[in-house]
Parts: structure tokens; C-alpha cells; sequence
């Protein structure tokens, strides 16, 4: 019979593994270096360049452009929303001109940019004074925020015209079918079987679309709405100061940022009951 | 250098005079719009807007593979294995993708005019410096496209299963053979309806450059509606030239996918 007659003598513990400086860590590094030294520089040029006269005279303008932006997008959203449900039931419906002229409409409207869009609205439709004065229209299209939000309400319908079809037709036949065997009205059906399950698929596109609009609203600085870029294009024409492009920037990133988010947790949220 | 860029754009001049889809010997512009505001030549606006529109296909065209590439080697540091190079390459995403495309322009624009003049004036250079608007539009255009271009590729490759590059392993191909030969023609197959989406997104967004000049679609018909007072002829002019372009991008786009698609099984 055997057995142990000496106890294996303490060791150290194994070196730990060495992770290798392989040539993609280099890059890592090189890059984070360059993201490093570019926010260090622009941070320098602001502390710079920081006068508080002027932070004290475009501070407050920055805010009510902010303000502005944030209006024209969440009115044009709304509206477009409400807008977009005619245009979506259009689009599905199997009478052919009404599907036609749905589809024209979206494709138009999705074909073309927002900038041109805005400019056929506001200087094209602007050059027809004495018609709009004879039908009383003039005082609309004679302020380009209103024609800013005409533009953009027609275009973001477009838009969310084609997240509610796609997310209707992306419900399976089977629930409408399952609704009918259970003898529910069409009306019932739709608001209480479909819709819900729709809206889910949308949350995500509609997301996507305000965070576009919030980006695209920025062309409205061009036709002389001071909005956010409006006011920061006003700013640096006076001060050819080049941080005024920077804080809007950041402004922007932020509020992007916390949409982006916001809809994250929303989405967490409501699709909670589909996680396993 | 001035000579080569000279003689490059007399021949590009010329190339683009005779296959000119609106003013050249059989354009719509030279067909259906003499006598009108859209005549060529003198008479019309004709051929300015059809410069426009060749400017307009040119930066688009221009951005393109610019976008593309810097997307694929953003979506490939995206799933590498490095904690930093993925962190600098969401940070690159996360800015251009939550910037407005005209404020993009603008930094480019105007902090390139800036960065140029400080190098310039160290090297005892003193003179206004003014960055060509072209360049300009590119490099914001395709920084833009590459971020969105990145996420695209990066879902794309995520659908590309793992037993792909084991079975690129398996027969001894070394990564950048098993890139070329196996992954990159499904990752073109998958991705290539997203593609399509961002290019559209980017013939569009083509039409903010004309803010800074470049004389592209929108600034022809702006100048042109601002001398004939015709404002909303002029601008429906621009918008039926982009639906074009989009069409047209369509009718190619479906046609790649039909091509990209041939070796598929058929079921």
C-alpha cells in the first residue's frame, strides 16, 4: 500500500496570462489617443477663448433656440403623426387610386430632401402672394416657422406612414384571423389585437424618425428661423468665434443622446413581457 | 499640380458635355425645353441646373466609396476583441451619427478653413485660405455615411454565423483570405438593402452642401428662382431632379440585388 510521504512543497501562483501588444491594441490605443487630444484641444480652445461678456449675451439666445428647435420638432412630430394615419390606411386600402395616390405622396416626399422640400414651401409658395392674400392664406405662409412646420409636417407623415403600415402588415394574419373566431368586431380587433402588437415593431422606427427630425430641423436656420443652428450661426457671424459651433454640437449630441436612451428603457420596457 | 487638376477637369468637362442626360446633344432639357425657362444655353436655365445636377451625382458618387471603406474598417473595430478600439470607434459613431448633417458640414467647413490657416500662418504663410466646397462636402458627407454605414456592416456581420470562419480555418485560408473569399460576398449579400437606404440618405443629404456654394442642384435652381421670380417652378424642378436620382439608384440597387443574390439556392 502507498501512500503520500511528502506534501508537494508550496509554489507560486502561475504568472498571470500577458496579454500580447498585438498591432489592433496599437490602433485602439492611437485612436483613443486622437479622440483624446481632439477633446483636450477643444476644451483648451474653449477655456481659450472663454469670455463671459459673450456667454452672458448668446447664452440665453442658445436656450430659446434651443426652445425653438425643440417646438417646431415635437409640433411637427405630433401633427405628422396624426397626419399619417389617413395616409397609412390609404396606402393599405385595395381601392387602387387611393393606394396610388398614397404611395405618390410618400414616395415624393421620402425621394426628395428636406431641404429642398422646405424651400418649394417657403420661397415657392411664398411667390404666390397675391393668390394666397386673395384666399386669406398669407398670414400662414408669410412666417417661415409656420411654412418651416408646414414642410416638415408633410414630410415626417411621409415617413411615419410607412413605420404604422410596415408595423401592421408585420403582424401575422393569424391574429386577425384568431380575433375573428373569437367573434370580435373588426373595430375591437384592430385597437386591441393589432395596434398593440404594432406598436411595438414601430417603437423603434418612431424613435429613429424624431431623432432624424431633431437632426434635419437644423435646415430651418437656413430660411431665417433662428432655432438652435440659427442662433449659433448668428453667434458666429458676429464673433468668428469657432466654439459657438462646438457648444452646439454638444447641445445637439446631448439631446440626441438622451432621446436615444430614453427610447432604450421605453423599449425595455414594454417589451418586457417577450423576454425569456 | 494646378495643370494636372486643369487638364482633369477640361476632360471630365468634356466627357460630362457629351453623355449630359439634360443639356447635352439628346438631353430632356435640349429636347422638350427650348423656348422656356429651362432652355439651354443663354435663353434658359437649362444648362446651369444640368450642371447642377452632374455636380450633385458627383459628390454623391464621389462620397460613396470614401463611406464605404472607412465604414468597413469602423464595423471590423466594432467587434474586434480590443476594449479600445471598440471604445474609440463608438465614441466616432455616437458623435456623427447625433450631429446634424449641416452642423457636421459646417465644423468641417469652417474648422478646416481655421486649422489650415494656424498651419499655414506657422509656417509664415498670412493670407485669407478658403477650403474648396467640394472637399469639404465629402469629407462631412462621407464621415457621416461611414458612421451609419458602420452599423449596417456591423449587423451584417453579426449574421454571418460562426461555422463560416471556422470552415475558413478549417481549410487552412489565413483572416484575410477567409475575409475576401468567404465573409465579405454574404456580408455584401446581407448588408446590401441597408446600403441601399444609406445611399439614399446620402444623394439627399447631398443637397445641404449647397449652403456652403457648391453649385449643386439646389443652388442652381435657388440662383435661378431668385432671378425669374419663378420660385416654385424652379424648386419643383429641383425636387423632380432628385426623384430621378432616386429612381434611378433604385433600378441599380434592385439590379445588384438580383446580381449579389444569383448563387443563392433557389427555393
Amino acid at each position: 500500500m502507498s501512500h503520500v510521504e511528502t506534501m508537494i512543497p508550496p509554489q507560486p501562483a502561475p504568472p498571470g496570462t500577458v496579454r500580447p501588444f498585438t498591432a489592433q491594441r496599437l490602433i485602439g490605443n492611437i485612436a483613443l489617443g486622437v479622440w483624446l487630444a481632439a477633446s483636450v484641444g477643444l476644451f483648451l480652445l474653449m477655456v481659450d477663448g472663454w469670455d463671459p461678456e459673450k456667454f452672458a449675451k448668446y447664452g440665453p439666445s442658445f436656450l430659446s433656440g434651443l426652445g425653438v428647435t425643440l417646438g417646431i420638432v415635437g409640433s411637427s412630430i405630433t401633427l405628422g403623426a396624426i397626419l399619417s394615419l389617413p395616409i397609412a390606411f390609404a396606402r393599405m386600402s385595395k381601392n387602387k387610386i387611393l393606394g396610388w395616390a398614397a404611395y405618390t405622396y410618400v414616395y415624393f416626399f421620402r425621394g426628395t430632401p428636406l431641404i429642398a422640400q422646405l424651400f418649394l414651401v417657403y420661397y415657392g409658395l411664398g411667390s404666390f402672394r397675391p393668390q394666397m392674400e386673395a384666399i386669406g392664406l398669407w398670414w400662414f405662409f408669410r412666417d417661415a416657422w409656420n411654412c418651416a412646420l408646414l414642410a416638415f409636417t408633410l414630410n415626417t407623415a411621409a415617413y411615419q406612414a410607412e413605420i404604422l403600415r410596415g408595423a401592421i402588415q408585420s403582424v401575422p394574419r393569424g391574429q386577425t384571423e384568431g380575433a375573428a373566431a373569437l367573434g370580435l368586431p373588426p373595430r375591437v380587433a384592430f385597437f386591441k389585437v393589432i395596434l398593440p402588437q404594432a406598436l411595438i415593431v414601430a417603437l423603434r422606427p418612431y424613435g429613429n424618425e424624431i431623432i432624424l427630425m431633431i437632426k434635419g430641423s437644423a435646415i430651418v436656420a437656413i430660411v431665417t428661423v433662428f432655432d438652435l443652428m440659427g442662433e449659433t450661426r448668428r453667434a458666429f457671424s458676429r464673433t468668428f468665434d469657432y466654439q459657438m459651433y462646438v457648444w452646439a454640437a454638444i447641445l445637439y449630441l446631448i439631446m440626441v443622446e438622451i432621446l436615444r436612451n430614453l427610447w432604450a428603457w421605453l423599449e425595455d420596457r414594454i417589451t418586457r413581457h417577450l423576454k425569456r | 499640380m494646378s495643370g494636372l487638376f486643369a487638364a482633369l477637369s477640361s476632360a471630365v468637362a468634356w466627357l460630362g458635355s457629351v453623355i449630359d442626360p439634360l443639356c447635352g446633344p439628346i438631353g430632356i432639357f435640349r429636347l422638350f425645353g427650348s423656348g422656356t425657362l429651362l432652355a439651354c444655353g443663354n435663353a434658359g436655365w437649362g444648362d446651369e441646373i444640368s450642371y447642377g445636377f452632374m455636380i450633385t451625382a458627383t459628390l454623391a458618387i464621389a462620397t460613396l466609396p470614401v463611406g464605404l471603406f472607412v465604414g468597413f474598417f469602423i464595423a471590423l473595430a466594432k467587434q474586434s476583441e480590443e476594449k479600445s478600439l471598440r471604445l474609440a470607434s463608438n465614441i466616432y459613431t455616437t458623435i456623427f451619427r447625433g450631429l446634424p448633417e449641416l452642423l457636421t458640414l459646417f465644423i468641417v467647413y469652417y474648422g478646416l478653413q481655421i486649422l489650415v490657416q494656424q498651419f499655414l500662418a506657422s509656417l509664415g504663410y498670412q493670407g485669407a485660405v478658403e477650403i474648396n466646397a467640394f472637399v469639404a462636402g465629402m469629407i462631412a458627407l462621407g464621415v457621416v455615411f461611414s458612421a451609419y454605414c458602420s452599423e449596417v456592416l456591423l449587423s451584417a456581420f453579426k449574421a454571418i454565423p460562426r461555422g463560416q470562419y471556422e470552415a475558413g480555418d478549417a481549410l487552412g485560408f489565413h483572416r484575410g483570405k477567409t475575409m475576401r473569399l468567404i465573409i465579405l460576398p454574404q456580408l455584401v449579400r446581407i448588408a446590401l438593402p441597408g446600403l441601399g437606404n444609406l445611399w439614399m440618405a446620402l444623394l439627399k443629404d447631398t443637397a445641404l452642401v449647397s449652403v456652403i456654394g457648391l453649385p449643386d442642384i439646389l443652388r442652381q435652381t435657388g440662383v435661378a428662382a431668385r432671378v425669374s421670380k419663378q420660385a416654385f417652378e424652379f424648386f419643383a424642378v429641383a425636387c423632380l431632379l432628385f426623384l430621378i436620382l432616386a429612381m434611378l439608384s433604385s433600378i441599380v440597387f434592385s439590379a445588384l440585388e438580383r446580381w449579389t443574390k444569383r448563387s443563392e439556392a433557389v427555393r
